[in-house]
């Protein structure tokens, strides 16, 4: 937490009302997107009760299942579900672009636009994420079959939930996460997590959030009173009025879910979620193209290698999200500032046309002093990035005390064309305001991996084709590491095996008592 | 129980004429998550009905159990313990010899007896599993019966706790927050059993720092056991309960006759809570069942927004305090100059971006 941000808190509370702490939107908000509600049943390990979904506000269709413990009726609410959610994936992978790659020598292909999926908060992400581990490793025949849409789904679900984890990604957005990043509430991060409570903050303040405290909850948790008073006797005579009760129940929440949508298109867009969204649509059209060849399901757990190229690309991703928000919103630049990793000045002296001659070939080095009554806490040798100017690097040369503050002296190389004269704009004028930081746009190279199969002995060695699945039993099943196809990486071959369990586990049961949902409802009935 | 007569007297005379609440390990394991509470110490000594209260007091919360989530815990250890526990020993791999005892199923209603034959039982130390055994854990100076949940599994010399739980392990995850308050508590009880030990003049390390979780795996109730080294959690558990101030100097500072009597009006009980300190802080609201009534008490205060709030804003106390200091409208204390200085940037920056 920022003091900036901390401030923004304490100015909440005085005022009563949400304030904002980003000046533009830093998330795609798509036109059409689907907002899904799920709700499910206490204790079970990730058994479905409802889900409200569509993506027209004026009709959520609501999927129940009346029987949460029983199996066959799990299975035709996944099955209801992806008749919801797979035609609308579909139906952004038919029109595609062009896009060139490899300086313009090669194009790809990419789908013009992605699906984006709303739930409340990150109980709903993490629901959907185990609702996709549970369905995409069902199968179509054998003991207990499902309908093919359902490991569909389950992989839809899974793809879904993993691109979640990528900051700055729009493809499944929470929406209390979303609004946490526009505005902050006069109360504690824990109590935002109630998606109706901060909405009621930043539409009405203090009082209506307090009010909206009394629920109805945003799923997928129920209420342990509701559950009791009202839940379990209708599930225990198995009442037709459930659904309308559960209707009832989430349509507060379907209605929130668009105002929050309509107070966020209200922001302006930052410059570069454009990017992002790109990126997502890449990954979008990856996972299709994997689908529609008929790559295998995501792995249980990723291979050594697979996962570490994962965190790779997480910690990428979230170093670029980081500086994308700090240069498309002063806002966000201004907690950088506050620490000193970034300071505002005006510009005193230019040397737009100096010329460095003392190398091999002579290069344009314009010189420029910045003047700043904020803490400089750079040392020299540095090479700051104005926002204004992103692909131009400036060099601090010598950082001293003038008058009320600071006179810095930088060296501009890059981002002014290709002649030893700076094209007109390029190089910041006397009088200019500028904000320069220690943050950068630059690409920073990952490190290598090695192949799978070269994986080291310290991560466990080159990863074991695990046995052959136990048809009856989905928790069973050994699966292909296909890696992450959205990352389009090169694929790996290995396999996950149940016995990189990890010291934490020691004692593993082998001897299943039974198959997997044969034993639950033998013991709950 | 230890406490001189004077002072258990006080405590009775503080809950009024019912039956005290009794600790468990949930308690214990949230009175040490916010040791400089006072309020909750003298609450909790004195064995208040804290749901109670605050519903007098116009506050209450929502503490229920989900009927679902109930019956699912119940089936889980019903199925483990079915057939003489032939499911929790294959899950512990314990030999099918083991002697099972179970001291909860006896139902009298003298702790003590209870509690001998726990001791005399574990005492023996032979191989066996201990249902339900009834342990004392010193609070605050006071001794505390527990009703603990676990199971003791006495084999190879050892006494090791088994705490059976129904939330899931998939693919050797589950959610953090669950596991973390299952090794919390069942590191009160690790403790407990040291101390048990200790007391029959025998070497609290028999008492393994290695709890057993056994969880349904994956999307069943198919059991799993699962090793978690609890000495992290000892070792706080232990620094917390040692820094917890003792409950008779807090008692001896309250004024005579005060009472949280649940027959008083709530104006009678909202004064009487006035004399006991609290220390509010948002993670109250998922441990104590007075939370609400102190978050109400607390409004306006830095604390009340969370920790890393209340330290980013400089350990100012109120947000009156800190939105006078960043506009200028007060003059900083000594030690208030550095945080006030940074407030005072951070608001600049603030209205200069939003303007």
């Amino acid at each position: 937490m920022s003091t900036l941000t901390a401030l923004a808190r304490a100015q909440a509370v005085v005022a009563a009302r949400a304030q904002p702490v980003a000046t533009v939107r830093h998330l795609h908000v798509h036109d059409h997107p689907m907002v899904l509600i799920p709700l499910a049943m206490a204790g079970e390990a990730n058994a479905p009760l409802a889900v409200m979904a569509g993506t027209d506000p004026a009709r959520p269709r609501l999927l129940t299942v009346t029987q949460p413990r029983n199996r066959d009726d799990r299975f035709a609410f996944a099955a209801d579900l992806a008749e919801i959610l797979l035609p609308y994936a579909d139906s952004f992978t038919t029109d595609t672009e062009d896009v060139a790659i490899d300086r313009g020598k090669d194009v790809r292909q990419r789908c013009v636009d992605a699906p984006q999926i709303w739930v409340p908060n990150p109980g709903g992400v993490d629901f959907l994420r185990l609702f996709g581990r549970y369905t995409r490793f069902l199968k179509t025949d054998g003991e207990y079959p499902v309908v093919a849409a359902v490991p569909l789904l389950g992989r839809w679900l899974t793809f879904f939930a993993n691109s979640a984890e990528v900051p700055g990604s729009s493809l499944l957005v929470n929406a209390v996460q979303a609004l946490g990043l526009h505005w902050v509430t006069g109360q504690s991060s824990a109590e935002d997590a109630q998606f109706g409570v901060q909405l009621a903050w930043i539409e009405s303040g203090a009082a209506a959030a307090r009010e909206a405290e009394k629920g109805p909850v945003a799923g997928p948790a129920t209420d342990p009173d509701f559950d009791n008073r009202v839940l379990a006797p209708l599930i225990e005579r198995a009442a037709p009025e459930l659904p309308a009760v559960l209707h009832e129940l989430l349509l507060p929440t379907w209605e929130r879910m668009w105002r929050a949508l309509a107070l966020l298109r209200g922001l302006p867009v930052g410059e570069r979620v454009g990017q992002r969204w790109d990126a997502d649509r890449d990954a979008f059209t990856a996972f299709s193209r994997h689908l529609a060849e008929g790559g295998p399901p995501q792995p249980r757990r990723d291979g050594a290698v697979a996962a570490a190229a994962r965190l790779q690309r997480l910690e990428t991703a979230a170093a670029r999200y980081a500086v994308q928000r700090a240069f498309d919103d002063p806002l966000v630049l201004a907690e950088y500032r506050l620490t000193g990793a970034a300071f505002a000045g005006v510009v005193t002296l230019a040397n737009p046309d100096r010329v460095d001659d003392s190398g091999k070939r002579p290069v344009l080095r314009p010189r420029i002093m910045v003047h700043t009554t904020e803490p400089v806490r750079v040392e020299p040798g540095t090479s700051l990035t104005s926002p204004a100017r992103p692909s131009q690097k400036a060099r601090v040369i010598s950082v001293n005390p003038a008058g009320d503050g600071w006179d810095v002296l930088l060296e501009l190389s890059g981002g002014m064309g290709r002649k030893l004269v700076a094209e007109p704009g390029s190089v910041p004028a006397v009088g200019e305001h500028l904000t320069l930081t220690t943050l950068t746009e630059a690409y920073r190279p990952g490190g290598s991996l090695p192949e799978p199969a070269e994986t080291p002995w310290t991560h466990g060695g080159p990863p074991v084709v695990a046995p052959a699945p136990d048809a009856g039993d989905p928790d069973a099943a050994a699966v292909p590491d296909a890696g992450d196809p959205a990352a389009a990486a090169v694929p790996e071959t290995a396999a996950v095996s149940g016995d990189t369990a990890g010291p934490e586990a020691p004692v593993t049961p082998e001897a299943a008592a039974g198959s997997d949902d044969g034993v639950s409802e033998a013991a709950v009935r | 129980m230890e406490l001189p007569m004077v002072q258990s007297t006080r405590l009775d005379q503080l809950r009024g004429p019912v039956r005290a609440k009794r600790h468990n390990a949930r308690t214990i394991a949230a009175l040490t998550g916010n040791p400089g509470c006072d309020r909750r110490a003298v609450l909790d000594a004195a064995g208040v009905d804290k749901l109670k209260l605050a519903e007098q007091v116009g506050f209450p919360g929502s503490f229920g159990q989900s009927r679902f989530a109930l019956s699912r815990g119940n089936a889980f250890e019903a199925m483990l313990k079915a057939d003489d526990c032939a499911l929790l020993r294959e899950v512990l791999a314990a030999s099918s010899e083991l002697a099972y005892q179970d001291l909860g199923a006896d139902h009298d209603d003298t702790l003590g007896d209870r509690h001998e034959r726990t001791v005399e039982l574990l005492a023996g130390a032979r191989a066996a599993l201990v249902d339900h055994p009834l342990l004392t854990l010193d609070v605050a100076g006071q001794t505390v019966y527990l009703e603990p949940d676990l199971i003791a599994w006495a084999h190879h010399g050892r006494l090791q706790v088994v705490e059976i739980k129904s939330f899931a392990i998939i693919d050797d995850q589950a959610e953090s927050a669950k596991v973390s308050g299952a090794a919390v508590q069942a590191a009160v009880y690790v403790l407990a059993l040291r101390q048990l030990l200790e007391r029959l003049g025998r070497d609290p390390a028999l008492v393994s720092h290695e709890v057993v979780l056994v969880c349904p795996a994956g999307f069943s109730l198919r059991p799993a056991a699962v090793v978690l080294d609890v000495r992290k959690q000892l070792s706080t558990l232990r620094r917390q309960l040692s820094r917890m101030a003792s409950i008779s100097v807090l008692i001896d500072a309250l004024p005579p006759g005060l009472t949280f009597d649940l027959s008083l009006t709530p104006e009678q009980l909202t004064a009487a809570l006035a004399h006991v300190e609290p220390r509010y802080a948002p993670e109250c609201l998922s441990a104590c069942e007075l939370s609400v009534y102190c978050r109400d008490e607390a409004t306006g205060s830095t604390a009340a927004l969370g920790r890393t709030v209340r330290e980013a804003l400089g350990g100012i106390e109120t947000v009156g305090e800190v939105l006078a200091l960043a506009e200028g409208r007060r003059e900083p204390s000594e030690d208030q100059a550095e945080a006030a200085a940074l407030l005072r940037a951070a608001l600049r920056l603030r209205s200069e971006a939003l303007s």
